[in-house]
């Protein structure tokens, strides 16, 4: 079941992933990533991530790319023209993925101590989580908060037309 | 009993390695600014599920809280990077990372 389950899914991943490179309208290629998204939800479930999968969903699936969505349809986004990149890329980079892919592929082949996953592995419950999250790393927590709401409002201060040159077009 | 097959931790890293390779290939041909922007989401992504499947393999729960961390720090690059690229398509007109190629305005 498990195994079936990895396939398809991982299988999804991997075809929204190609999908997202082959589309030349960025709303495809919305679309496609949030079909990764949701898979990956699914895969985080399988390794025992409960609230990583909800969280997952919501904040990936959801917010962020409802965000992308919005700003390709905000900005009347066309079909982009299809090259294979500079020849800085094609020439070196392309090669360099390569070889990258392989050499991370060969090391966790290598790797002898890695265990499995089953579908009666404990799961990691919200709550267990949620204890270390905020007796130990409560710190870090509040400082992410602050970070997020830093966030919020370099993006209104970006976005906000006319910079202070009077043009403001309401 | 088929219901018991057990998945070995390596391919989900490698499938982790494979959506990181598909990311970095998308940052180099694709040539609008969103998509670009959207295979970074796709390396944050992949690197997520190599989190989660070693906090798995160590029973770690600090693994998939650092995941958590990267969520929010993600979606605030997002907020933000949305909002540069619009302000970069209001000065500019157009999306294409050809004709972005110059810092001052």
């Amino acid at each position: 079941m498990h195994l079936i389950l990895f396939f398809l899914f991982a299988g999804f991943c991997l075809a929204g992933a190609i999908n997202l490179l082959l589309q030349t309208h960025p709303i495809n290629s919305a679309l496609s990533l949030i079909v990764v998204m949701t898979s990956l939800a699914v895969l985080y479930l399988l390794l025992g991530a409960e609230f990583l999968a909800a969280a997952q969903v919501i904040v990936y699936a959801g917010a962020i790319m409802v965000l992308f969505t919005f700003v390709v349809m905000l900005l009347n986004a066309g079909r982009e023209e299809r090259t294979l990149g500079s020849k800085a890329a094609a020439r070196l980079g392309f090669p360099a993925i390569t070889v990258l892919f392989a050499v991370l592929a060969t090391m966790i082949l290598h790797a002898h101590d890695l265990a499995s996953a089953s579908l009666n592995d404990d799961i990691t419950s919200t709550q267990d989580l949620s204890r270390v999250l905020f007796h130990e790393l409560l710190l870090p927590f509040e400082v992410t908060s602050v970070l997020v709401l830093i966030a919020i409002l370099g993006a209104v201060a970006l976005a906000r037309a006319g910079h202070g040159d009077g043009s403001v077009d309401r | 009993m088929n219901f018991q097959q057990e998945v070995p931790l390596a391919w989900y890293l490698l499938l982790s390695a494979a959506l990181f390779s598909l990311g970095i290939v998308g940052f180099l041909i694709k040539r609008n600014l969103i998509t670009v922007f959207m295979s970074i989401e796709l390396m944050l992504n992949a690197v997520n599920l190599s989190f989660v499947t070693f906090a798995h393999q160590w029973h770690a729960v600090k693994g998939q809280i650092f995941v958590f961390f990267v969520m929010m720090v993600a979606a605030a690059e997002a907020a933000v990077g949305l909002a540069i690229i619009i302000a970069v398509f209001r000065a500019r007109a157009t999306l294409a990372v050809d004709r972005i190629d110059l810092m001052k305005l």
